[in-house]
């Protein structure tokens, strides 16, 4: 999980200008790239036990790690990290710069809750039910993907960013709405769990639903590699740094960067699928304007030119709203002047205040920081240099 | 046809608050590329900071509204100038930064007006005028409907003979065009990056404060749901353009009115629709220049 030569090492690669060195450090990028594939796989491992062992980290944790409550924690925390690594793509691969990412999100979790209750009287097996529904799901997932990035892609920069947030808006209004009562509207989507697998119901079975978040996250990571390290990614990367001359050698990037929207768009759907068996629910909290904006200050927060700053800040946010929340009920806040009392006790506060500070201040993100020491650059190597403070 | 009437001039009512929001992004939009994601909080403080005072001096009279609109205006122009002194200045050229650190302003913004002014909506008072209803054509028009279309013009009016005819007007109007050229003439456009937000957040300021006469009521969210239709303004009127930004307030505001009239309540989706329609006929946006 903790590969991250993708865009530090092709900047290294084309910096390379001596092509006798060539070999050398192929075979060097190689042996590393094995190297973090197995640091990535004992990783997985590590986490894959985790519910086995008995670790608590005062603070951090709400208890040990095999607890349901810490489960569930982790588990959300994974979910959100696999939803930001989707965003990443979309955002720090292609340069798309989408408001409207909480829309897929929701259309997971709240359509295959949906599908779920239209089956629901059908007299089928529950597991074709269940297997069924994932796949309408999905397909659904895809043709709304497909139909918001070609209309959205129809505009470049920031006039993107507004379409995606006005579509998603709709969206966010529909499910509120609650149409024809399917949506539960404020309240919220409860999943009927007539036809969910017995293994993935109930508190105690909290460590099922934890793998099936880790294997998302697994999944989604893989496919994202997978999509970097296409032809399609190297375009859409091209296209993010200039698209006239991706144009001018005669390829389409409307085509590329349509491909990544729906593979992004279908990936926040399939962890927003994992969301709504892990919280047997859907609020409508989840297709707002303010959650695409969370993930946006997560994977800057993390750090936009790497694939695992998307993840640690995933997790880190997580567990780090989760605590900012629970610090803000504590005593020592309350007793503190108004003045400090109320920006501390509103987590949201903190975090906009740190996310601020981070783009102004460290551009690289959490993941830049390594780099950033290393070699003492004031900017992050996967920016342009034109972009250097005026 | 008195529903006509009472739909349409409704329409323009709240076309009004939006384009008092849409034109502010939009010059921000057109002089600098940013993308203001703040403008709805300019807007909640405004209106939060206007409502203290006017309450204090005297609730519910005319007076207190002036009073309210008066410290809107200030306080809005104030914040947004200094957002763009501090925050903005900093990442010179580089937009998507530039719109990241005012999504920043915007979460801990809201999350700060929730913690000292809570997370319900505060209802106000209103001068008795503006709570009654004038007759016109047979349709029953909430008086305070008038009010924001006259402020709105008012703007309007403000900001086209401010930029044709003051010398700032035409260094942001030559900015809008051609920035580089400008800066290359050696004129400073910095100062006018700083007037053109102190405008926007002026006109937000105000909006602000008629939101809250619309409404009735002022809440830490007021400036984001307004946001997002004047962020659909301003794509369909054309990103930078003011006219644009004026003609699409009203058509998108009217058209909302009449779906929710007629087609039970779907007025969100239908300007969305509209949106979506824009786009594929024309993705520069009714009045928008060739990008």
């Amino acid at each position: 999980m903790t590969h991250r030569q993708g865009t530090a090492q092709q900047t290294a690669d084309a910096a390379a200008s001596v092509p006798t060195t060539a070999p050398t450090r192929t075979a060097a990028s190689d042996r590393r790239t094995l190297w973090l594939a197995i640091g990535g796989a004992a990783l997985v491992a590590l986490l894959a036990v985790l519910p086995l062992l008995a670790i608590d980290i005062p603070g951090v944790l709400p208890g040990p790690t095999y607890t349901p409550g810490t489960l569930q924690l982790l588990a959300y925390a994974m979910l959100i990290a696999a939803l930001a690594l989707s965003y990443r793509m979309m955002f720090g691969l292609a340069g798309l710069l989408s408001f409207g990412h909480a829309l897929f999100f929701a259309a997971g979790a709240y359509g295959l809750g949906i599908t779920l209750d239209a089956f629901a009287p059908v007299d089928w097996p529950s597991e074709l039910i269940f297997l069924g529904s994932i796949v309408v799901t999905l397909v659904l997932g895809l043709v709304l993907a497909a139909t918001v990035g070609a209309l959205a892609l129809r505009v470049t920069g920031i006039s993107f960013a507004m379409v995606t947030l006005a579509f998603a808006q709709a969206g966010s209004v529909i499910i509120r709405r609650n149409p024809g009562g399917a949506t539960g509207g404020d309240e919220g989507l409860s999943l009927d769990i007539t036809n969910v697998p017995d293994a993935l119901v109930g508190v105690l079975n909290t460590r099922n639903l934890y793998w099936v978040a880790l294997g998302v996250l697994v999944f989604v990571y893989l496919v994202v590699l997978w999509v970097e390290k296409s032809r399609a990614g190297h375009v859409a990367e091209a296209t993010r740094e200039n698209e006239l001359r991706v144009r001018v050698i005669g390829i389409r990037p409307y085509n590329v960067k349509l491909l990544v929207f729906i593979v992004a768009s279908v990936l926040a759907a399939v962890a927003g699928m994992g969301y709504l068996l892990l919280q047997s629910g859907a609020s409508p909290r989840v297709a707002t304007a303010d959650f695409t904006l969370t993930l946006l200050v997560i994977v800057v927060l993390g750090g936009v030119g790497y694939r695992w700053g998307a993840i640690v800040g995933g997790i880190v946010y997580t567990l780090l709203d989760q605590r900012l929340t629970a610090l803000a009920g504590s005593d020592a806040i309350a007793a503190l002047p108004d003045v400090l009392r109320i920006p501390l006790s509103e987590p949201l506060f903190i975090l906009g205040t740190l996310f601020i500070l981070v783009v102004l201040f460290l551009p690289g993100g959490i993941a830049g920081l390594p780099q950033r020491i290393r070699t003492g650059r004031k900017q992050h190597p996967a920016e342009a240099e034109e972009t250097a403070d005026a | 046809m008195s529903t006509i009437v009472l739909l349409v001039i409704t329409g323009l009512g709240l076309g009004a608050l939006y384009f008092l929001v849409a034109s502010g992004l939009s010059l921000i939009y057109g002089l600098m590329g940013v993308l203001n994601f703040a403008h709805g909080s300019f807007l909640t403080i405004s209106a939060f900071l206007g409502w203290e005072v006017g309450r204090r001096v005297s609730d519910g009279t005319w007076w207190g509204l002036a009073l309210s609109a008066l410290v809107g205006v200030a306080v809005g122009a104030i914040v947004a100038a200094l957002t763009e002194y501090l925050l903005i200045r900093r990442l010179y050229e580089r937009h998507i930064e530039q719109a990241l650190v005012t999504v920043g302003l915007s979460l801990a913004s809201v999350a700060l007006f929730e913690g000292i002014w809570g997370t319900d909506p505060i209802y106000t008072e209103k001068p008795d005028w503006l709570g009654q209803t004038t007759v016109i054509l047979g349709a029953k028009i909430p008086n305070d409907r008038f009010l924001l279309i006259a402020c709105a013009l008012l703007v309007l009016g403000g900001i086209v003979l401010f930029l044709r005819k003051t010398r700032y007007g035409l260094i942001i109007r030559a900015g809008v065009e051609n920035r580089s050229m400008v800066t290359a003439l050696g004129i400073d456009v910095r100062r006018s990056f700083t007037l053109v937000f102190a405008i926007g957040g002026a006109a937000a300021g105000l909006g602000g404060v008629l939101a809250s006469v619309y409404y009735g009521y002022v809440s830490a969210h007021l400036g984001s749901t307004l946001l997002i239709f004047a962020f659909i303004v301003t794509v369909i009127g054309g990103l930078g353009s003011l006219t644009g930004a004026a003609i699409a307030s009203v058509l998108v505001a009217v058209l909302q009115q009449f779906a929710n009239f007629y087609l039970g309540g779907t007025g969100d989706l239908v300007v969305v629709i509209a949106l979506a329609a824009v786009l594929l006929i024309r993705p520069r946006g009714l009045m928008g220049k060739v990008a």
